[in-house]
């Protein structure tokens, strides 16, 4: 996704002189083209996040359209306050790209995660949070989000899907049946295949930022199950909210908030916090008993 | 007519010495420096003042009121309840005001995204200024903005007003915490010294130390 990202991004900067792209290092050398031939709104801070998100502000206050970039936990942990204030309070907007998010940087340890970003960012007004599932989901997100001044999200993984459904801004029914099991972006795939042989309606969104809460009031019948891939129970909330006055029963499965102090890949964590097919199975089966 | 208009305004007196300290610097940047007016607060190459100190803005808002961006019947309310002028400035609320501000250390990292977007759209004559507090510098942030402003280098103007109140000081001068920068020092209540100090453009970010009376004595 990060090689779609930058090819896009790159494109963006060439055709429209409002585009500007604010690193903090990271991906500075996949984006040296970029930086030599736009010096004057392609820019490079140094490994200063704080200042990367102050100076997309600062250049949205002019009218400009900034794209920051970045680790999840150093573009929007760690450089939460700046999000805050220099964006949001600002009534300004930015597109923030992380690659990195959850754990995606599995060997490097705890530093270099962030399950929790988009939970940070649901603590604030008026951000679209988008979670591609797909390489190939990327460039109209990042087009899409040059046409405004809004404050977007858009988390890349290095999990993805075997195909792309460009269409997934609302909930993309893709199975139908019995209990209604959401997937968010990458989880797709790990929740077709936990369910193959499970009587339940799975619908795909890569928008979890306005949340098509509309579609899930319509498609659940009392039994709901969120499969996120970053901090469980992050649409909690929203999901209570979109069944308001519906009986129902919810799971939220999604990273679990205990530091798991391993290594290893992507693949290793997504298998230790119930995330792979077979343990997404063991949940759904487990909260659904026999009746799936 | 500012310091009556500023004697009006009450309910934040915790931030007195902070509003005081800044207020002749503001005065001249608005009477003497700054191309802006009510009338073109909105044009894209105006003149751009960022008051990162957030902190004791009624110097601010009564050279805004005596300039014509605010009306002064606002003083009279700061801080209550349907007021658009709090304890520290809203941008959405006050027209004229560049940035919200009020936690410290915000002001100089939005300052150089402001000259930056300035610089890139062409608009070469637009100068950017900020107004920080010598205490406010114990942010870390801004050591981030001071860095990259030099590495570039950026020409935008930042105002230190010092009134001693770091709680540590800076041993060596705040001068030494802006390596690369151009350097001024100037008594923050003359007005000339002060004038002059921010008419200085080299092409390079331009310091400004304000010296004013300790917040303590």
């Amino acid at each position: 996704m990060r090689e779609t990202f930058v090819a896009a991004t790159t494109a963006l900067l060439d055709e429209d002189p409002r585009t500007a792209l604010v690193l903090a290092d990271i991906s500075a050398d996949v984006f040296a083209p970029a930086l030599r031939k736009h010096p004057d709104r392609a820019l490079n801070v140094g490994i200063r996040e704080q200042l990367m998100v102050g100076v997309g502000g600062g250049l949205a206050m002019t009218g400009m359209r900034p794209y920051l970039h970045s680790y999840a936990p150093f573009l929007v942990d760690r450089a939460y306050e700046q999000i805050k204030l220099d964006l949001g309070h600002q009534d300004t907007g930015a597109v923030l790209v992380s690659i990195g998010g959850s754990y995606d940087s599995a060997a490097s340890g705890y530093t270099h995660h962030s399950p929790g970003d988009v939970a940070l960012l649901d603590t604030l007004e008026g951000w679209t949070v988008l979670v591609p599932g797909h390489h190939d989901e990327v460039p109209a997100m990042l087009r899409e989000a040059a046409r405004h001044d809004d404050r977007v999200y858009i988390r890349l993984g290095l999990q993805e899907n075997t195909r792309a459904y460009p269409d997934g801004g609302k909930l993309r029914v893709l199975k139908r049946g019995g209990p209604l099991v959401v997937a968010v972006g990458p989880m797709l795939d790990p929740v077709l295949a936990a369910t193959a042989d499970l009587d339940v309606t799975v619908a795909y969104t890569n928008t979890p930022r306005p949340l098509d809460t509309e579609g899930m009031r319509l498609l659940a019948e009392g039994e709901v199950i969120v499969v996120e891939p970053y901090l469980a129970g992050t649409s909690a909330r929203l999901v209570s909210e979109a069944l308001s006055g519906l009986p129902h029963r919810a799971l939220h499965l999604g990273v679990g908030r205990a530091e798991i102090r391993d290594y290893g890949t992507w693949e290793d964590h997504a298998r230790a916090h119930g995330l792979d097919a077979a343990g997404l199975r063991r949940s759904l089966r487990a909260f659904l008993g026999g009746g799936a | 007519m500012t310091v009556s208009t500023l004697r009006r305004l009450t309910g934040d007196e915790k931030h007195a010495p902070s509003a005081h300290s800044t207020l002749d610097v503001i005065r001249v940047l608005y009477e003497r420096v700054l191309r802006i007016t009510p009338e073109t607060a909105d044009e894209p190459d105006r003149d751009r003042f960022l008051l990162s100190k957030g902190h004791g803005p009624a110097a601010y808002y009564a050279v805004l009121a005596d300039r014509g961006f605010i009306p002064e019947d606002w003083l009279d309310r700061m801080g209550q309840w349907n007021s658009p002028l709090g304890t520290h400035p809203d941008r959405v609320l006050i027209p004229g005001v560049e940035a919200g501000t009020g936690s410290l250390g915000h002001g100089l990292g939005l300052a150089v995204g402001v000259a930056l977007g300035l610089r890139a759209q062409g608009y070469l004559q637009t100068r950017t200024f900020v107004l920080l507090g010598d205490a406010e510098l114990d942010e870390g942030s801004n050591h981030e903005a001071i860095a990259y402003a030099a590495a570039l280098p950026l020409p935008l103007t930042a105002i230190v007003i010092d009134n001693r109140s770091a709680t540590h000081g800076w041993p060596g001068g705040i001068p030494a915490r802006f390596p690369g920068w151009t350097v001024s020092l100037v008594d923050g209540h003359d007005h000339d010294e002060i004038e002059r100090g921010l008419l200085v453009r080299t092409g390079k970010p331009h310091l400004i130390v304000a010296a004013v009376e300790p917040k303590w004595s």
